[in-house]
């Protein structure tokens, strides 16, 4: 292998590239829009491909960054620097993996205006992307931010009937959070005289009412981003109303980045801060776990379910990633890893049958599994991996993530498993009414099972559903050293801010 | 001996070339013969870009002239490059317009360049006195301009209103000078700093600056002395209102910034909090007043009031950091301006310019570049990254927050998601719903000016380095 090339940077920037060249195709509609699928999902697939070597390349013994570019950018003081470490490649593989799904998805059910939707999916790529390489503040806030353009323009012009309202709720919930993490930042930069994230992971001088305020900043862009009780409420309005591929990166990628989040900033950057506030997490994530499921109960819509169920998954998340513990932190991880595959799957569930018949109401489906069997199988995996059961992606996260609640906090434990029964009533409940009773609709009696295309689609998914549910060591050996280096990182200073404290009293 | 009387006054060459230069354009406009006002128009435009020239290629550091009355330092050369690049895309922009209007008269580009000329002395003025009358050059040209169309109601009332209100404003910033004068004893700015060393500021003194900033404030169109923006740009022809929405308001900035830290360091204090109550007061204005307009000028008037605000946050702290964050966003905001403009003058249909907001429904479905470039103006100036006017907010803010003015910050921070809400409204406009009937193509001069300033909007992230650099040691330059 090369050992300079810039590796991480190709596979950023490489959907972009993808994106140009679908804006200068020339042509008759129905060719352009055929040309656009293609550069798309072939510009997705070898980006994945390269995401793959980084994999390969990978050196899972160190909790150093890895691939790092460094570059000048803003006068000297602010520089494009990225990598990845055991905590990030692996969101990295997963927007990667997610994509070429996505453009597959997005096949037939976009007609309309297809070269802008395959244009927007690439920039989006890449700004995904880059929030999880990014290694400095400003880069990573660029990236982030960002973002929010494509899925805004994605949600609102390919979006269903009420796409206007859900998609400014989503631009301004998610920027008023971001806009106090800007300041955030810059206070930190003026503190530190740096925004390089490395530097920063390593700086002692923020002292600890500084690390309380900037915490705060930062939670509350995560907090929305996440997005965690109460401010979740732009989530069901934007899933409902996105088109299925929108969904799926909403759900699968972009809900990540505020864990992910959570990892890199406000844990590693402000310990203290972290230490104080576990209990507020630990609360909103509790309430957010058992009353977004009892929400789940009352849907009529099943993407509104899903969304509902998506926020109580993320309270195992952030539950998981505020213990401080290596289970349960790795549980947060592999929990948001695993979601990203099953809810994005459950999404495509539902967009395969929206496809065929336009409505996304519960009531209108009904015994399914008699006329589309494959579909009944895919859709099962995924329920069972969203109720978290045993041999299943989802089991794993969620169970490591409750070892370490029951570490530091038992009765947080405790109330978080009530609701594993919670979600496995609401989404065996989904799963009954939709697939099994009778078949007796007039209007479903033209359904047909999953086409070669859908089943290309929905194949790796169920794979790697069980794949990881069984055999879930890949991923935990990518992570183990970064998320050891983290929680050992955290203790230290913790602790020694306890003995400063008791060093004080002391000389009083 | 005569030689050295007038190279004293070398440093001066660009504003005196300027000045020739607009009167013989305007001697050639009268005698030149039946119509040679494009041609007229044209030669403004090279008289522009050759005073840029001049300008940048001046090779001393500082220099006084008229004993301080002016000034010419590498700030004073920032703002007066960024003052020519906004006269002179304005002139590119009004061609198509005034052809239609049948008002293409040699008249307008000699009357910009003199207005050009007043912004250049602004931003050099150093004494009081030249502040007074190089505002005042530059205030009578546009009261003109504005009213240039006189045939319509609108655009003479505009005139009217700018000239009564404007008026008003200059004596009120007379009296100002006045009463600075009366206690200090002198005009030029040197000379206040001295007087107000070592003893104790009197009440007349503050009363005197509260009158120049208010004057000053007027011009920036800051709240509360913003009244007659709204009217005064739907009123205008449109392209004078992209004109004054541009340069004049760098030329503010400049004068605003010099005449505070240059004359008044010694109140610091005072005219922060000024500055800080004007600050607060046209951003909330600005981002919730624009959100009812149903007029894309009136939008933008609103919206400049907004940017107003967001600028005066960097001046508030009175740093270096903050003062190069206000040249920062003073040359970003002129891209996005006259890019926005761009597009508002390419909102023609049927011979005629429309105006609403709900006529650009489903832009993005005829002319896709046309809406895809206007959308990411619209999102530079919402700041969100990564196109250029994230990068504007980023160096004010970060400017106050280094200046411990938090709350100062996170006002900014939210008003600007709010102000948000108006432009995607507008994006939306242009994206989410069905086409109403198409615009007239896009006449090249207003394609090549939103060509310009809409790639530097967009890809300013690529290297951001040239113009923080440029600002960071011109701003140095006054401290």
């Amino acid at each position: 292998m090369l050992t300079n090339w810039p590796i991480l940077s190709t596979v950023i920037f490489l959907p972009l590239v993808g994106a140009l060249f679908i804006l200068v195709l020339r042509g008759s509609d129905e060719a352009a829009n055929r040309n656009a699928r293609y550069i798309a999902l072939w510009t997705t697939i070898i980006t994945f491909a390269i995401s793959l070597l980084i994999w390969r390349d990978f050196d899972p013994t160190t909790a150093a960054f890895q691939f790092v570019e460094k570059r000048d950018w803003i006068s000297g003081t602010i520089t494009y620097h990225v990598g990845v470490d055991g905590i990030s490649m692996l969101f990295v593989i997963l927007t990667t993996f997610l994509m070429p799904l996505c453009i597959l998805a997005s096949w037939q059910a976009i007609e309309t205006r297809v070269r802008e939707y395959m244009i927007a999916f690439l920039m989006l790529e890449t700004l995904m992307i880059g929030v999880f390489c990014a290694l400095d503040l400003v880069v990573f806030y660029l990236f982030f931010e960002g973002g929010l353009i494509p899925m805004f323009i994605i949600i609102g012009v390919w979006g269903g009937a009420r796409r206007v309202y859900a998609s400014f709720k989503f631009f301004l919930y998610t920027l008023l959070g971001s806009v106090l993490m800007l300041l955030a930042i810059m206070a930190m930069y003026w503190q530190a005289g740096t925004t390089d994230i490395p530097t920063l992971i390593a700086y002692p001088g923020f002292s600890e009412s500084m690390q309380f305020w900037l915490w705060l900043a930062f939670f509350a862009s995560f907090a929305v981003k996440m997005p965690m009780w109460p401010v979740h409420t732009w989530l069901p309005d934007a899933h409902v109303e996105a088109p299925t591929a929108g969904s799926v990166i909403l759900a699968g990628v972009l809900l990540k980045m505020g864990g992910y989040g959570f990892l890199r900033f406000s844990i590693p950057m402000f310990p203290l801060a972290s230490a104080d506030l576990a209990p507020l997490v630990f609360a909103l994530s509790v309430i957010a776990i058992i009353y977004t499921s009892l929400v789940a109960f009352a849907q009529e819509d099943i993407k509104k379910l899903i969304a509902y169920s998506s926020v109580a998954h993320m309270g195992f998340v952030t539950m998981g990633i505020f213990t401080m513990t290596v289970q349960g932190v790795q549980g947060g991880i592999f929990q948001m890893l695993s979601h990203g595959i099953v809810s994005g799957a459950l999404f495509l569930c539902v967009g395969v049958i929206y496809d065929r018949m336009h409505t996304r109401e519960i009531a209108a489906y009904g015994g399914l599994a008699d006329r589309m069997p494959l579909y009944a199988f895919a859709f099962m995996v995924f329920t069972m991996a969203n109720v978290g059961l045993p041999g299943t992606s989802g089991f794993v996260g969620e169970f490591l993530a409750l070892t370490g609640a029951f570490k530091v906090n038992s009765w947080v434990a405790l109330f978080a498993t009530t609701a594993i029964i919670l979600s496995a009533a609401y989404a065996l409940w989904l799963y009954r009414r939709v697939i099994f009773g009778k078949l007796e609709k007039p209007s479903l009696q033209g359904m047909f099972d999953l086409t070669p295309r859908e089943v290309a689609i929905m194949a790796p998914l169920v794979v790697l559903t069980i794949f990881f549910g069984v055999y879930p060591k890949p991923i935990m050996d990518v992570t183990a050293a970064s998320v050891d280096k983290l929680i050992a990182d955290y203790n230290q200073d913790v602790a020694a801010a306890g003995r400063a404290r008791l060093a004080e009293a002391e000389v009083r | 001996m005569m030689s050295d009387a007038l190279l004293q006054y070398a440093p001066l060459v660009p504003e005196i070339f300027l000045a020739i230069a607009a009167i013989l354009l305007l001697m050639y406009g009268v005698f030149g013969g039946d119509r040679p006002s494009e041609t007229v128009g044209w030669l403004a435009i090279l008289t522009l870009v050759a005073t840029g020239a001049l300008i940048a290629g001046q090779t001393f550091a500082t220099a006084q002239l008229f004993d301080g009355a002016l000034v010419i330092d590498p700030f004073a050369r920032f703002m007066k490059i960024l003052i020519l690049i906004g006269s002179g895309f304005a002139i590119l922009l009004s061609f198509d317009y005034l052809r239609d209007a049948k008002i293409l008269k040699f008249e307008y580009p000699v009357l910009i360049l003199l207005c050009t000329l007043g912004m250049m002395l602004m931003a050099s003025s150093n004494n009081l006195i030249s502040l007074y009358l190089s505002l005042e050059l530059q205030s009578l040209a546009i009261y003109v301009l504005a009213a240039f169309r006189r045939d319509h109601v609108l655009s003479s009332e505009a005139g009217l209103k700018y000239f009564v209100l404007g008026a008003l404003s200059s004596g009120i910033l007379l009296y100002g000078c006045s009463l600075v004068y009366g206690f200090t004893g002198t005009t030029s700015f040197a000379g206040i700093v001295a007087a107000l060393q070592g003893a104790e500021r009197s009440v007349g003194l503050v009363f005197g600056l509260v009158f120049v900033l208010t004057g000053i404030a007027f011009k920036l169109s800051a709240v509360p002395f913003h009244m007659w923006t709204p009217d005064v740009y739907q009123g205008a022809p449109t392209p004078v209102t992209a004109f004054m929405s541009a340069a004049p308001k760098v030329a503010a900035f400049a004068m605003l910034i010099r005449t505070v830290l240059d004359a008044f360091p010694g109140v610091a204090a005072d005219w922060q909090q000024i500055i800080i109550a004007l600050s607060v007061a046209s951003m909330t204005l600005g981002s919730f007043a624009a959100i009812g307009q149903r007029n894309i000028k009136r939008l933008m008037a609103y919206s400049s009031i907004g940017h107003v605000g967001y600028a005066l946050v960097g001046l508030a702290p009175g740093t270096p950091e903050g003062v190069q964050g206000v040249m920062i966003y003073a040359a970003i905001y002129v891209a996005m301006t006259l890019g926005a403009f761009a597009c508002i003058l390419a909102m023609k249909r049927d011979g005629e310019l429309v105006e609403n907001i709900a006529d650009l429904s489903g832009l993005s479905r005829h002319q896709p570049l046309l809406a895809f470039m206007f959308a990411m103006i619209l999102f530079s100036m919402a700041g969100i990254p990564p196109v250029a006017g994230f990068f504007a907010k980023w160096y004010v803010f970060a400017a106050a927050i280094k200046a411990d003015l938090y709350w100062l910050a996170v006002v900014g921070v939210v008003t600007s998601v709010i102000g948000a809400f108006y432009y995607l409204a507008v994006i939306a406009k242009m994206y989410f719903e069905e086409p109403a009937p198409a615009f007239e193509p896009m006449p090249a001069k207003l394609a090549f000016v939103l060509g310009v300033t809409g790639l530097f909007t967009l890809l300013y992230f690529v290297a951001p380095s040239p113009l923080v650099t440029a600002a960071e040691s011109a701003a140095r330059s006054l401290f």
